[in-house]
């Protein structure tokens, strides 16, 4: 008989709340019952308020058990969970459970079930049949079907991937890359660490698939280095993958060459910004170029680059094995496939919310993640990062698209949304906009180095009620200076929050000014 | 907590060389100093500078343009904690009040100090904030007591289970 298996994830996010803990307990409580169990690091579902989230083998499919500690563990053996058995923790079968139910999980079908480092495990899910149909295609027929697919980078700029593929494989060089934005620096994002910690072969399988597509025999994945968990995980899997010849010299035994290495960004937001990121992995500042020259036609080392977010590469062997039509099936208007929202902040149930483009911010502030984790009324939700715009709870009803978005003045972004509740107070989050822009902005444009440093002052003055009709019009000046003059969205976009926290909540920007009380 | 070795140019030498060959070597260099030291010593400079073929400005650029990469070596407990707005919803700046009022600086690496906090701008745990990396070890829903508890030095696991 084949040991009974338990699963515990070892995403960072159920490390941090104690998962290492309580898969040693699991192990430690079978050996001294004498039980034949094998524990399982899994990545995580992304239902992060159950953290650490146990599950079980049953006849019924895994059954899970959340949020476990430590001192939860044998009372968890006791009422017999390795066969499913009810427990106070019960969560019951996680194919029924709410969340999980509601949710079209396309890029994170896999994430919480399989051991992230196991090809056999990868294999056995579906993992490399786009790689299988991409190395009996032509590039330009992957081109086409990621085309088709409809599928928009994910990074933030939603451009169009297979345009951007095509330019690539058009452009006509003795070498190529693809280079794997890892960096995610978006405030209230972690859906490409949760590829990377709990799915990393499907990011290597898009890449080797971009690869083809391009001609391009090296990839890179560069990320950021406030992600230590990943970087273990990605490294690991990208060897693991070399040794069985998924990646290097032949492909899966095709005679095509293509080879990945991690490279490790050192701490700066802008190194996100694709140009600037090109910069960082060629061993220089980060500083962003001025385009054109766009990356897919001189990138890298100046040669023709694809570089693309962890979702978008992530997306494309699924596209590849189910059909690229499958995938614009789902979505609205040009926002087409699935979009992995990641839910944070004051929030109930926070974590990621993987569905088809149009599903409301309200189903996903108030449905899923069950309003604030304060218990008081849902403010505001910023949504897409630092850039993103700050929106009143009145305009919950919009869908989440890349169109209707910008409609009112906000963005997607990478998906995150983050939650306030009426304790917030948006002229600190508008000062906070433009204190971050000013560290980490590159330096290369005065506009936005000198600008975030003014907006802070003026913010400082309006807060602090000094003059304000003068200086709301100074920022709105400032604003305008940013938008139109950055070179990059880092400068032209930090009026964005700004000036949708000024919109939506002015009362916010006229209050007596009251020294704070823990000053 | 780390006790990093004192300056060594063979040693740094050999880093060096393991990853010379490496396209846009630069940071894995550097970060692999870092690693090793505790901190990109001045008297690397040079010698990045001439396996790399750059000026020894170049490098200098390099690190100090990189939040991550140090000119002096802390051997304390470095707390990162996240003030990025997803932890502010969370009580990011209540945290940093209390520091404030335990007199425990922030963003400064003082010597012979125990712990060190610093900002950090998200660490993708954004769903159970306020979140720090602890020596490299995530833990999350920090309140008071648990990051008292971090700076007194109490082991990341035992903090992870404290009952908030
Ligand atoms: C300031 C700034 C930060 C960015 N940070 C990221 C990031 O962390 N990750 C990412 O994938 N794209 C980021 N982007 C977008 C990239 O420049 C680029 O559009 C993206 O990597 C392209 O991939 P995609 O088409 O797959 O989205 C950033 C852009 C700007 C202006
Ligand atoms: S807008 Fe800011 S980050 Fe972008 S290039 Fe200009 S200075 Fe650099
Ligand atoms: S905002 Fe704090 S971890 Fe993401």
């Amino acid at each position: 008989m084949t040991a009974r298996r338990v699963f515990v994830p070892r995403d960072a996010a159920a490390r941090a709340a104690g998962a290492d803990a309580v898969a040693a307990a699991i192990a430690g409580e079978a050996a001294r019952r004498g039980l034949d169990l094998e524990v399982v690091r899994t990545g995580s579902r992304g239902m992060l308020w159950l953290e650490p989230l146990v599950e079980v083998d049953t006849p019924e499919g895994r059954v899970a058990f959340g949020p476990v500690s430590r001192r939860d563990v044998s009372g968890l053996f006791d009422a017999g969970f390795l066969s499913g058995a009810d427990h106070a923790l019960g969560q019951g079968p996680v194919a029924r459970m709410p969340w999980m139910m509601r949710q079209q999980r396309v890029t994170f079908a896999r994430t919480g079930i399989v051991d992230p480092l196991s090809l056999a495990d990868y294999r056995a899910h579906g993992g490399l049949g786009g790689l299988h149909k991409a190395l009996a295609m032509t590039g330009a027929q992957i081109v086409e079907a990621v085309t088709q697919s409809g599928l928009r980078g994910r990074g933030g700029a939603g451009f169009p991937t297979g345009i951007k593929w095509k330019t690539v494989h058009d452009a006509a060089a003795d070498r190529k890359y693809v280079v794997c934005n890892a960096d995610e620096g978006d405030s209230g994002t972690f859906a490409d660490r949760m590829v990377m910690e709990g799915d990393p072969f499907m990011l290597i399988e898009g890449m080797a698939i971009a690869g083809l597509a391009a001609g391009a025999t090296t990839g890179f994945i560069y990320i950021r280095s406030e992600y230590p968990d990943a970087i273990a995980t990605m490294s690991g899997a990208v060897a693991a993958a070399g040794q069985a010849g998924l990646l290097g010299d032949s492909v899966l035994g095709s005679g095509r060459a293509f080879r990945i290495e991690v490279r490790v960004g050192a701490g700066a937001y802008i190194c996100g910004e694709e140009t600037s990121l090109l910069e960082s992995l060629e061993g220089r500042r980060g500083i962003v170029r001025a385009k054109p020259p766009i990356p897919a036609l001189k990138g890298l080392f100046g040669q023709p680059t694809i570089v693309n977010n962890v979702l978008s590469l992530a997306a494309v062997p699924w596209i590849l094995a189910h059909g690229a039509q499958a995938y614009a099936d789902l979505g609205m208007g040009r926002s087409r496939g699935t979009l992995p929202v990641q839910l944070g902040g004051n929030v109930r149930r926070g974590g990621l919310v993987e569905l088809a483009f149009g599903v409301s911010l309200r189903d996903i502030v108030m449905e899923f993640g069950g309003g604030t984790r304060s218990g008081r009324p849902v403010r505001a939700v910023q949504v897409g990062g630092p850039l993103g715009a700050y929106l009143p709870a009145s305009q919950l009803d919009t869908p989440l698209d890349y169109e209707a978005l910008a409609a009112i003045g906000g963005m997607v972004g990478h998906g995150g949304i983050v939650v306030f509740d009426d304790e917030a107070d948006m002229a600190r989050q508008a000062r906070f906009a433009f204190a971050f822009c000013a560290a980490e902005s590159c330096g290369k444009c005065t506009p936005c180095r000198i600008g975030a440093t003014r907006g802070v002052e003026v913010m400082d003055r309006i807060i602090a009620g000094i003059d304000r009709d003068a200086n709301l019009s100074l920022l709105e000046d400032l604003n305008q200076l940013m938008t139109d003059a950055s070179l990059c969205a880092m400068g032209g976009l930090t009026p964005m929050p700004v000036r949708s926290a000024l919109r939506h909540f002015p009362e916010d920007f006229r209050r007596p000014a009251l020294p704070r009380a823990a000053e | 907590m780390p006790a990093y070795p004192a300056w060594d140019a063979d040693a740094a030498r050999a880093l060096i060389a393991e990853r010379a060959h490496l396209d846009g070597a630069m940071l894995p260099v550097l970060h692999a100093l870092q690693e090793r030291f505790g901190h990109v010593p001045r008297e690397a400079v040079p010698l990045v500078a001439e396996a790399l073929n750059v000026s020894r400005a170049d490098v200098h650029g390099v690190v100090t343009f990189y939040h991550d990469f140090k000119d002096a070596p802390f051997a304390g407990r470095v707390v990162r904690l996240c003030r990025a707005e997803a932890c502010q919803a969370s009580g990011c700046e209540a945290l940093v009040d209390f520091l404030h009022g335990r007199g425990v600086p922030l963003d400064e690496r003082p010597a012979h100090a125990r712990v060190a906090v610093e900002t950090v701008y998200c660490l993708g745990l954004c769903a159970s904030g306020p979140a720090a990396l602890v020596d490299g070890e995530p833990v999350a829903r920090l309140d008071p007591a648990r990051l008292a508890a971090l700076c007194e030095g109490a082991a990341v696991e035992a903090v992870r289970e404290m009952v908030p």
